[in-house]
């Protein structure tokens, strides 16, 4: 084995710049993969963990409310119910919110509004609603205020301290209204946000919009140790609460983003591939000419003994080695960079950080150093180059060893 | 022991329009310990003929024999090692594996009949002393002249410690000095190990030193001169 471990090796340098240009057209496709990839699932990762913080891995609604964002379909949150979810393994936290939708008031000015009602100790820890507070105090427990965002702020030309007046429709049709000061002011980079959300304390919104029944509550925030299979799991939590409830995960209740990283997945995908092509061309082409210039080596070999097999075992090595050195140059090489775009990641301008911001992501170009963006790559080119070796390999394990000889 | 019979030997080759008769009834018993030339003129059949006889070509139609086998009958792979074992080659250039040094070569030949690294690198050693180039071990075929390239390849005929060795043209691509080396050491061998030799030339020099010189001609053997 060391021997035909040799010979590959060493057939490889007889011409050394044929073999570096090829091993150097995998190091570069390797190394413009890694860094498309990284970047691409960069971006997903922080897309899809701004979602999570947003919505959660899954949500508990009473069933059809999804649809219908109605506070009519409203539920009971009671201890009960959260140690049924909990007891599901992968099950971290279980976050109560109401939210609902009112007409705000101010001085001359009118705008609807949503209005998230939320337990403040558990809900900032996993959100860090208070590190985007720009003016007054995030809310207590049983706060009597509420918490602007910005956009909102400015177009009621409303300040801290003054008074808002809400107008909504409470649980089961009667009217919720009130006063409320305004004790913080957050700002939101994505405008959708930014102009339209505003915080309340759960208790004071159950106060105001359902006074009669108590504990009512529109979603409870799942989260999970991780995400995989979540369809699966959601299904899991709703055959414990049974049909009463409906249990989605973020994937569908937001399609959108999903359609969009898919979307933007396969386009990278297919570059991959055209990439990939044009290296596996052209360690086909280097592949190619080694087999025919020996071809009376081959006849050699075998005329004094040696098996076809053992041939094959030689020409197979020697395709695999020029895509793995194309491979691990091509990590070694991109990890640094990668690296450190990891922790600088670059500043966006224009379309793209537009939409990151609509994403509520910070307009950064993110990378990830997942290990499989890496270990894909080198399972691409061994794939290419196990596929590439079956010409030559073909041929020793078929040749004719006289007309090889006159060759 | 060790004997090679051929009986009736044919070869045609019929892929293009007018078949040509290469071999053309060869009969021929080769003993343990000749050292025979075979000659004729160029297309006489002769690289035809040893190639039959060396497994790498299959008769048309005869009996090649080799101590009661009859070479004919071994399927592809039983083949190699066939050749592997019983027959040592020494063709006319490119003899070797050129990213393998001398040593490694020989000991290659070895290593394919399974044998230890380290008997194998001793015995290539000391084959490459005997043919004379002990100093040029590690060197690869590319850094040594023709004939040095030809007594490697001995070395590594030998080195399976075969049946007989076959050699077409051995010394067709050496200038005179080397081709009398060539053969000098090759009747040392021939008397030293007793190995049987079976080659091919055009060269009268050559000739001169075969201890039998079988004639081919048109594919048949035309005379067959024992010397002393
Ligand atoms: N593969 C082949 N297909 C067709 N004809 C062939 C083939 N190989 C050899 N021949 C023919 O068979 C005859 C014998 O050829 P061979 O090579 O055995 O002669 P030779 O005695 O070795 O000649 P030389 O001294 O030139 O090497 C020639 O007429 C040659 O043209
Ligand atoms: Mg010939």
């Amino acid at each position: 084995m060391d021997t035909l471990f040799k010979i590959a090796w060493r057939s490889l340098w007889r011409n050394k710049r044929r073999t570096l240009i090829t091993t150097a057209s995998v190091f570069l496709a390797v190394f413009l993969a890694l860094f498309m990839r990284s970047m691409q699932i960069g971006s997903y990762e922080i897309m899809i963990n701004s979602v999570v913080t947003e919505v959660g891995h899954i949500q508990v609604h009473d069933s059809g409310y999804w649809e219908s964002k109605s506070i009519n379909d409203s539920f009971v949150f009671s201890k009960s119910l959260k140690e049924k979810i909990e007891s599901h393994e992968n099950v971290t936290s279980v976050i109560p919110r109401f939210e609902t939708f009112a007409l705000g008031s101010f001085g001359e000015m009118t705008k609807g509004l949503m209005i998230q009602g939320i337990v403040p100790s558990m809900e900032d820890p996993r959100k860090k609603i208070s590190n985007k507070l720009i003016e007054g105090r995030f809310l207590t427990e049983k706060d009597n205020g509420i918490v602007l965002a910005e956009g909102l702020a400015s177009y009621f030309n409303i300040g801290i301290n003054d008074t808002i007046a809400l107008i909504g429709s409470g649980y089961q049709g009667i009217t919720a209204a009130g006063l409320f000061p305004v004790v913080g002011i957050i700002k939101y980079p994505v405008p959708k946000l930014n102009n339209f959300i505003a915080y309340m304390s759960m208790s004071k919104v159950q106060e105001v919009f359902s006074p009669y029944h108590s504990n009512l509550i529109s979603t409870l925030v799942v989260d999970l140790r991780d995400g995989d299979n979540l369809a699966h799991k959601a299904d899991d939590i709703n055959q414990i609460l049974g049909t009463k409830y409906e249990v989605l995960g973020w994937r569908k209740m937001l399609p959108d983003v999903v359609q969009q990283i898919d979307g933007d997945n396969a386009g990278g995908i297919f570059m991959l591939a055209i990439l990939y092509i044009i290296v596996a061309f052209g360690i086909f082409g280097t592949i190619l000419m080694m087999t025919l210039e020996r071809r009376k080596e081959f006849a050699i070999m075998v005329a004094v003994g040696m098996h076809r097999r053992k041939l094959a075992i030689v020409v197979f090595f020697e395709t695999i080695f020029i895509g793995m050195m194309g491979v691990i140059a091509g990590i070694i090489a991109s990890l640094p960079l990668l690296k450190y775009l990891y922790h600088h990641p670059i500043p966006l301008q224009g379309e793209m950080a537009k939409m990151m911001l609509e994403f509520n992501m910070e307009p950064f170009m993110p990378f990830s150093l997942d290990t499989y963006i890496f270990s894909n790559q080198g399972i691409a080119i061994f794939a290419i180059a196990g596929l590439t070796s079956l010409y030559p390999i073909i041929y020793v394990v078929r040749f004719r060893i006289l007309r090889a000889m006159r060759s | 022991m060790g004997v090679i019979k051929i009986s009736n030997l044919h070869k045609i080759y019929d892929e293009s329009k007018i078949p040509v008769k290469a071999v053309n009834g060869i009969d021929l018993t080769i003993k343990q310990g000749e050292f025979t030339a075979i000659v004729g003129p160029s297309g006489s059949g002769k690289t035809t003929f040893l190639n039959m006889v060396g497994g790498l070509d299959v008769p048309s139609k005869g009996k090649i024999e080799i101590d009661g086998i009859n070479i004919g009958n071994l399927p592809p792979r039983q083949l190699i090692d066939y050749r592997l074992n019983n027959i040592g080659f020494v063709f006319q250039a490119y003899n070797l594996i050129p990213v393998l040094t001398a040593q490694e070569n020989v000991a290659f030949i070895m290593q394919l009949q399974g044998k230890g690294k380290n008997e194998r690198n001793k015995i290539a050693r000391e084959l490459l002393e005997t043919v004379g180039i002990g100093d040029k071990i590690d060197r690869r075929p590319g850094d040594l002249s023709g004939g040095q390239q030809q007594r490697v390849s001995v070395a590594r005929a030998l080195a399976s410690k075969p049946k007989f060795i076959l050699a077409d043209e051995p010394t067709a691509n050496l200038d005179s000095k080397s081709t009398n080396e060539l053969l000098d050491l090759m009747l040392k061998m021939n008397k030293e190990l007793d190995t049987t030799f079976i080659f091919s030339t055009h060269d009268q020099r050559v000739m001169d030193k075969a201890r039998r010189i079988i004639t081919i001609d048109d594919g048949i053997i035309t005379s067959d001169v024992q010397k002393n």
